[in-house]
């Protein structure tokens, strides 16, 4: 990709591991992992259940450090941080959207979206309108913003988490099977939206099991056993809002 | 605005359980309560007793037998009844700072006139006893000098009494039979109220000590001789001089304890004060385990909260909240239950201290800085019990409580 060669990219592994020391036999869960993703890209990483793709997406996303190996995200090594200063670098450049969705109940939706203002520690956002009602109309959900979650579908409370995730303005938004949870449809959705906010440049990478949706990405990693197997662009990415359009006429 | 936001998350959140939040609050409330209803009471007490010191009379004395300089106890029956007329008569005598002296005579006994008859307190007197207790008349005339000395059988009756046996008519000039002796009643003091203890200063007959002695006696023993001082700046000198004088009339040897106990109005304010510190004591160690069981109660809701919140707290980390973001926010969500704790328990504190000066007729003060110490200790306590369940939410691993059911 051209854009890659032209600015640094958002995320560098190199050599990255991290041993499970579960009392006397240690769980080499990541087994040195290079992987470097250029800003603007939406990659898919794939995998056997075990092979590490969670692990991966926690180091991703600077809830858990490498037990050997760097990381520099947006240019800021990240070994070596305290938690303080990971909770920081979470809070201003990661989004992050879960296959449970994970969205506090009882809770309307513009208040979960509001969620990271009240931890954003750069006065980036006061004294200045809530960027929260932009971010549900973002999502497609302006008209949802005072529903609380057992009050919205699968999809719909996806979305709130989309909206969530980007409302700060991040560099990065890691989705950890964020259609697991979803049937095909709203699945297609979801990757619809996905697409939509990585073409205004919002870097994503997500982890799936399913190979279609894996193939709404420019590029897919695929692990195994903590290492990368396979690591290649996708020849011609699926575009959803496409085929929503052309499952709307064959219904 | 961030603060504002965390008092928001903390009151929705008690919200959500109301029966909870208010059962674990009870320890607090209580507790609250407790110190409310103790300080009112012993400020009430405080008050009553130094309007009843006034009461006494300016500049008062008291001598009383039996020695309290040594430990506190006197020394027995033989030594017991050692205050004699001829010792009031002498300090009247020889005293130079005094300007009165009277000896009080305590009985006990049966009045039977106007519509029926009464149990009452008897005091045989000298006419100086209404100067030293500073206490007017409401009708008639205080006895005579030469009332005492003609042993004359007068009385005149505590407002109490004549209320009790003349109901609607004024007494003076009535006759009286105080324990089957005719007495004329001369006149009616005016009312006193009640001692620091409870007791009815008005419920008594007043008659001249020599006609006490003369009429009631073997039931009548000389409990103290009182006495007023010219100026209050001469108590401390006329407490010397009467010390001089009775233990030259008791012929005590130098070096010799004193066989009687000269009290002022301090040291009387500072006996009626110990029975209601006794109270507060008792008061202040039920407030103390309430709030200590409240504190624990509060610790053990604020746990169980941190336990059922897991993941809401692994998705606050997730999106950017530090360690000290979840402490800031459990924390105060265990000082707002506690102060809100804290000011019911003041609201029911100051309705049981109304309700008990209904009740008993006690003094209850209210001060407000009462009320402001209340707060603030029960935020104490929110923050000391509320303390641990919050350091345990900070420190929780964001992957694992992300991944709690
Ligand atoms: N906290 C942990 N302690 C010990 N071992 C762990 C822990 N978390 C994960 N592992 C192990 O690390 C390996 C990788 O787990 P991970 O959750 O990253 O897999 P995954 O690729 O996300 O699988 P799935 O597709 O099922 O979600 C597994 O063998 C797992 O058992
Ligand atoms: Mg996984």
């Amino acid at each position: 990709m051209n854009v890659a060669t032209t600015t640094p990219p958002v995320i560098r592994l190199e050599g990255v591991t991290r041993v499970y020391s579960a009392g006397s036999n240690a769980v080499r869960a990541l087994d040195g992992i290079d992987l470097a993703v250029a800003r603007g890209e939406l990659i898919a990483i794939m995998g056997a259940s075990g092979s590490g793709k969670s692990t991966l997406m926690n180091i991703l996303g600077c809830l858990d450090t490498p037990t050997a190996g760097r990381y520099e995200l947006d240019g800021v090594p990240v070994n070596g941080l305290s938690r303080d200063e990971l909770a920081d670098l979470r809070s201003q450049k990661i989004g992050f959207v879960f296959q449970g969705f994970n969205l506090l109940a009882r809770t309307t939706a513009l208040e979960n979206v509001e969620l990271p203002l009240l931890y954003d520690r750069t006065g980036r956002f006061a004294g200045r309108a809530s960027p929260a009602p932009e971010a549900l109309r973002r999502v497609g959900l302006a008209a949802r913003m005072h529903h609380v979650p057992s009050e919205l579908s699968g999809g719909q409370q996806q979305r709130v988490a989309i909206a969530r995730a980007i409302v700060t303005g991040p560099s990065l938004i890691l989705a950890d099977e964020p259609t697991g949870n979803l049937d095909s449809h709203t699945s297609i959705e979801i990757m619809a939206l996905f697409q939509e906010l990585n073409a205004q440049g919002i870097t994503i990478v997500l982890v799936t099991h399913e190979p279609d949706i894996a193939q709404h990405a420019h590029r897919v990693v695929e692990m195994r056993d903590g290492r990368v197997l396979r690591d290649e662009p996708v020849a011609a990415p699926r575009d959803a809002r496409r085929e929503l359009a052309s499952l709307g006429a064959a219904a | 605005m961030r603060k504002r936001a965390l008092f928001g998350i903390a009151t929705r959140s008690i919200l959500r359980n109301k029966l909870r939040t208010l059962l674990t609050m009870l320890g607090i409330v209580i507790g609250v309560a407790a110190v409310i209803v103790m300080v009112a009471l012993g400020q009430g007490a405080q008050a009553m007793i130094e309007k009843q010191i006034k009461g006494l009379g300016t500049n008062m004395l008291m001598i009383m037998a039996g020695s309290t300089s040594q430990g506190g106890v006197s020394q027995g029956a033989a030594t017991f009844n050692r205050l004699t007329i001829p010792d009031a008569e002498k300090l009247a005598r020889e005293s130079t700072l005094l300007s009165a002296v009277s000896p009080v005579i305590f009985s006990r006994g049966q009045l039977i006139g106007g519509i029926g008859n009464w149990r009452t307190m008897i005091m045989g007197v000298a006419p100086s006893y209404q100067a030293i207790r500073d206490w007017p008349m409401q009708s008639g005339n205080f006895f005579t000098d030469a009332d005492l000395r003609s042993v004359r059988r007068v009385v005149v009756l505590g407002s109490t009494v004549a209320k009790a046996l003349f109901p609607d008519e004024d007494p003076v000039g009535q006759q009286l039979q105080l324990r089957n002796v005719p007495f004329t009643i001369i006149g009616v003091l005016a009312p006193k109220g009640q001692t620091a203890g409870g007791n009815d200063q008005d419920d008594t007959v007043i008659i001249p000590y020599t006609t006490a002695q003369a009429h009631l006696a073997g039931h009548s023993r000389i409990g103290q001789i009182i006495a007023s001082t010219f100026s209050p700046s001469d108590l401390p000198a006329a407490q010397q001089e009467i010390r001089q004088i009775m233990r030259d009339a008791h012929k005590i040897a130098p070096g010799d304890d004193d066989d009687f106990t000269i009290r002022n109005q301090d040291d009387i304010a500072a006996a009626a004060s110990g029975s209601t510190r006794v109270m507060s004591l008792l008061l202040a160690a039920i407030a103390s385990i309430s709030l200590v069981v409240g504190g624990i109660g509060i610790m053990n809701i604020m746990l169980v909260s941190v336990t059922e919140r897991t993941r809401e707290i692994g998705i606050r980390m997730a999106i950017g909240a530090r360690g000290g973001d979840v402490l800031a926010q459990f924390l105060v969500e265990s000082v707002v239950i506690s102060v809100a704790g804290g000011l019911i328990g003041i609201v029911l504190g100051y309705l049981a201290g109304f309700a008990l000066a209904r009740a008993t007729g006690w003094a209850v003060a209210m001060p407000p800085d009462a009320a402001v110490i209340a707060v603030l200790f029960s935020a104490a306590v929110g923050v000391f019990f509320g303390f641990y369940p919050a350091r345990k939410a900070a420190a929780l691993d964001p992957i694992q409580a992300l991944r709690h059911e």
